[in-house]
């Protein structure tokens, strides 16, 4: 393929690190070790990557292990969301939920309507590419929601106290963050192509695909992306803000971290 | 169920614990009609925490809370909220009209109502479709007051309503406050400030270091104080 790329070829392309090294030690910024651990993870972790994916997109594998690995991504992303905002309690069970019915939603889209074929090569990817866009909005979504209730816990009380359900109370609020948490992929989307080339087609042209090819799968998966994120948002936004409403309905925000 | 019927609330054995610290309690204590009453005592002495209790914007971590003979446990927290309204300290203003304001306690308020709920708190009726911002600390007070009276409560809780408003301002909420008894409304009234206890109490409820030192009638509680209510009244406590 023209758009191969050679050991030797990656090997030149740590110049670069080697460069972004010598800036921050040249500018005293301190983080020649963070750059060169940062480098040195990613080829490491992309080489696992790559070896799994080799076994999941060969010609002769079974679709079942390509759900495997989304199922495993799901889990990845549930882990890092958990992580990410350790103060709510379940959300590594709601995070699963929200990624798994996104995929399910996107992917069925995309299969159902033919946009792509379903086979290995199109699964993995593209549940890739919603999952990872996801993960940071579904992050955002927990943090501004918590933010949300937590700066307006005198309108939220005074809601309560006229007899409104939790939910009720805090919905305006959570409806705020989730404005907040979507805002980034719309304005992304508003902007792909002027300021810069999208991931998927700047592979694709790299790859060699033309360029009209190239926007088509680009358009399609954007468009995913966004649908996936207003999916994993929504449903993480309001689920944290059921969890900081207690049985008895009342606001119950976590202490902040010390 | 056993209680007296002018008992509003009964708390026995109540305690509150924050991070690990005991800020109320044990609290044993009736609250009867008709009011107002008064909770009082020093700043930090634990009355807001005595109050959110009765409106169930906290749980107790010991012991049983009943209004009307009923364990509050085993009843619909939003319907007991709609019986027993709290205004608080200070003027918590949502975003919209004065009538929008009012609506957020009955979305079904028609505009005579509307009308009606801010005349009854001494507000011109013509101001309901103005933004609530707009208004001064001592109206937007009174426009709290008449948006939780549209849930036509049986009790009013304030939390020292008038901390923040001038003394002007500060007697109309009081005497506002005073006359919801003539409409059968229980006030329940939260303040640090002697002058306003002895204006507004019928009942007097003092509580100290987050125990209820005295309570009693107000002219009983005055006269005759233990020690420690003695020193409060002072102002040394």
């Amino acid at each position: 393929m023209s758009g191969g790329i050679s050991i030797a070829g990656v090997a030149a392309s740590l110049l670069l690190i080697l460069v972004a090294m010598a800036i921050s030690r040249r500018e005293g910024l301190g983080v020649e070790g963070s750059i060169a651990w940062a480098a040195l993870r990613a080829a490491l972790q992309l080489s696992v990557v790559g070896l799994g994916l080799g076994l999941v997109l060969a010609n002769d594998a079974p679709l079942a292990w390509s759900w495997l690995w989304v199922a495993g991504m799901v889990l990845v992303g549930g882990i890092t969301v958990a992580r990410r905002v350790p103060t709510v309690t379940g959300l590594f069970t709601l995070t699963c939920a929200a990624l798994s019915v996104a995929v399910v939603v996107s992917l069925s889209v995309v299969f159902l309507f033919g946009i792509f074929p379903m086979e290995p090569r199109t699964i993995v990817p593209v549940a890739g590419m919603l999952l990872g866009n996801a993960i940071g909005s579904t992050v955002l979504a927990a943090r501004r929601t918590l933010v949300e209730l937590d700066e307006h816990r005198d309108e939220i009380e005074v809601r309560l106290s006229l007899g409104q359900a939790g939910t009720a109370a805090a919905r305006v609020h959570v409806r705020e963050a989730l404005r907040t948490a979507v805002t980034p992929q719309i304005e992304q989307t508003k902007i792909v192509g002027l300021v810069a080339l999208p991931g998927t087609m700047t592979g694709l042209l790299l790859a060699g695909v033309a360029p009209k090819d190239a926007v088509l799968v680009q358009l399609a998966v954007m468009f995913l992306i966004l649908g996936s994120v207003a999916i994993t948002s929504v449903i993480v936004g309001r689920g944290v803000a059921r969890r900081m409403v207690s049985a008895d309905q009342r606001l119950v925000l976590p202490a902040p971290p010390a | 169920m056993g209680a007296p019927d002018n008992e509003r609330f009964r708390l026995d054995g109540v305690e509150v614990v924050r991070d690990g610290r005991l800020v109320l309690g044990p609290v044993t204590l009736s609250i009867a009609a008709p009011g107002p009453v008064v909770v009082a005592g020093p700043s930090g002495a634990g009355k807001s925490s005595l109050l959110r209790l009765l409106n169930r914007l906290d749980a107790p971590s010991a012991g049983s809370i009943s209004y009307r003979g009923e364990d509050l446990s085993h009843t619909d927290p939003t319907a007991h909220r709609r019986r027993v309204a709290m205004v608080f300290q200070r003027p918590v203003v949502l975003p919209g009209s004065i009538a929008d304001n009012l609506r957020e306690a009955d979305p079904r308020l028609d505009d005579a109502q509307v009308a009606a709920a801010l005349d009854r708190v001494g507000l011109d009726p013509a101001l309901a479709d103005r933004d609530a911002r707009n208004l001064s600390g001592g109206e937007a007070q009174r426009m709290c007051l008449a948006r939780s009276l549209a849930t036509e409560p049986e009790v009013v809780l304030f939390d020292e309503p008038t901390s923040s408003l001038d003394p002007t301002s500060a007697l109309r909420i009081e005497r506002l406050a005073a006359s919801l008894d003539d409409h059968a409304i229980t006030a329940i009234w939260v303040t640090h400030d002697l002058d306003q206890m002895r204006r507004l109490a019928a009942h007097v409820v003092v509580v100290i270091d987050g125990r209820i030192a005295q309570s009693g009638p107000a002219a009983e509680v005055l006269t005759d104080p233990c020690p420690a209510v003695a020193g409060f009244l002072d102002g040394g406590a």
